[in-house]
């Protein structure tokens, strides 16, 4: 067993782990953050992804002990402080882009990072960026569309591709 | 997952002693060798995680050679060669997604050699230099065959030398689910002739195609691949093409790697 310390959503936390132990099961076995979704656990589906020092990565492929002193953001992580929904968070809800909502959280990580490094991406970059994050319901159309809203961009013209 | 002991050295000497245990292996950006070991492909009883030594990370581009540490991820890659070696930015950031090229290192890929992975084919094409915590090894005698290399036990990818060619251009044919490369072509065109290293075709992993590397150094064009073909035999055949499909796609990619370079 290993001690690891990191910030997960802002708040200090520190807790002994084995080697083996995965950041999805950290998160939601030992911290009881279960909106990090496991998917596939492979890191091919996305469901899972987290921000690690602000950049997002697949928790299901990496090591808890590998976070060590990392700053470490996840779905319950990106609320407005007064607990109402982030600008990303309520345009997935404005263009009703999930239906089942399994790989919501880890699609709302990926948008996150995506408008940090380019806030008004066009639809291409949108989908582009999104090749990590599978989903199973919505063929993708209403995700963009939110993301593309999210970014402050008019979407009305936007048509199914 | 099963139990084992995980090290996370921060300088490659107290990596190299780590890896000195019984049944030790390195762990780089994980994102292959983290789903082995859950598929229970790889079953060491120590990963030596190198993703906290700092020496072994970033970009220097000095006198005509880009030089990458092996613990450099793609993402990094791509950002920082975009203006010195544009094709190889361009093949980093096709790898995988954000998310994989977060974490995901060149070391890693290097090492693994999997025979459709995008970096092999750029080493080979750039006649990189492979450095370890031992020696330099020419790319030409690294690769070895499908997954494996000329690296020993315990030896670890520091860096990568790539000297920087007049031009060059990957051209990757993407197997859309996996995103690696159903064939890739990597052309570079050096003072003393053109390289072209081919990945995701051969069952023997990255290969040179030497006869067009003759063809181009002796006239760099399009049309100087005209009547030039590669046999199926060897070539890797599944669910995705069969071996006369790669070996097809092998020339047609050559042609639009030339167009693109020139």
């Amino acid at each position: 067993m290993t001690k690891v310390t990191m910030t997960v959503n802002g708040k200090a936390v520190s807790k002994e782990v084995s080697g083996n132990t995965l950041m999805t099961e950290f998160l939601r076995d030992e911290l009881h953050l279960t909106g990090t979704h496991v998917g596939c656990d492979t890191s091919q589906c996305g469901a899972c992804v987290i921000h690690v020092d602000g950049e997002s990565v697949k928790a299901c492929s990496i090591f808890a002990a590998e976070a060590e002193g990392a700053s470490v953001t996840t779905i319950e992580g990106m609320a407005n402080a007064d607990g109402s929904l982030s600008v990303i968070q309520q345009a997935f809800q404005d263009y009703h882009g999930l239906q089942c909502g399994f790989c919501t959280p880890g699609m709302v990580m990926s948008a996150a990072t995506l408008l940090k490094d380019n806030p008004k991406p066009t639809e291409h970059e949108v989908r582009e960026y999104l090749k990590g994050n599978i989903c199973r319901c919505t063929g993708y159309h209403n995700i963009v569309k939110a993301i593309l809203a999210a970014s402050g961009q008019d979407v009305t013209g936007i048509a199914a591709e | 997952m099963y139990s084992f002991e995980l090290e996370i050295p921060t300088t490659v000497a107290d990596a190299v002693a780590a890896l000195g245990k019984d049944e030790a292996q390195p762990l780089a950006g994980g994102q292959t060798l983290i789903p082995s070991l859950k598929a229970r492909l790889a079953a060491p009883s120590v990963l030596v995680s190198l993703a906290q030594i700092d020496e072994i990370k970033g970009v220097t581009i000095e006198g005509g050679t880009v030089t990458i540490g092996g613990g450099t991820t793609h993402a990094t890659v791509a950002a920082e060669v975009a203006e010195a070696y544009p094709a190889l930015s361009y093949l980093a950031i096709n790898i995988g997604d954000p998310a994989v090229r977060n974490r995901g290192t060149i070391g890693g890929s290097l090492a693994n050699n999997d025979p459709s992975a995008c970096y092999p084919a750029a080493a080979l094409a750039s006649g990189a230099t492979i450095v370890t915590n031992t020696r330099e090894i020419a790319a030409d005698d690294y690769f070895e065959g499908m997954f494996t290399t000329a690296l020993e036990e315990g030896e670890i990818v520091t860096a990568v030398k790539f000297p920087v060619p007049e031009a060059a251009a990957y051209i990757k044919f993407e197997q859309p689910a996996s995103r690696f490369a159903l064939v890739g072509v990597f052309l570079a065109k050096y003072a003393d002739g053109v390289r072209v290293a081919v990945t995701g075709a051969s069952e023997d992993g990255v290969f040179r195609w030497s006869e067009a590397e003759d063809a181009l150094s002796n006239s760099f064009g399009a049309d100087a691949l005209e009547g030039l073909s590669l046999s199926g035999d060897g070539m890797i055949s599944d669910l995705h093409g069969s071996g006369d499909y790669r070996a097809h796609l092998i020339a047609v990619l050559t042609k639009r790697a030339v167009k693109a370079a020139a």
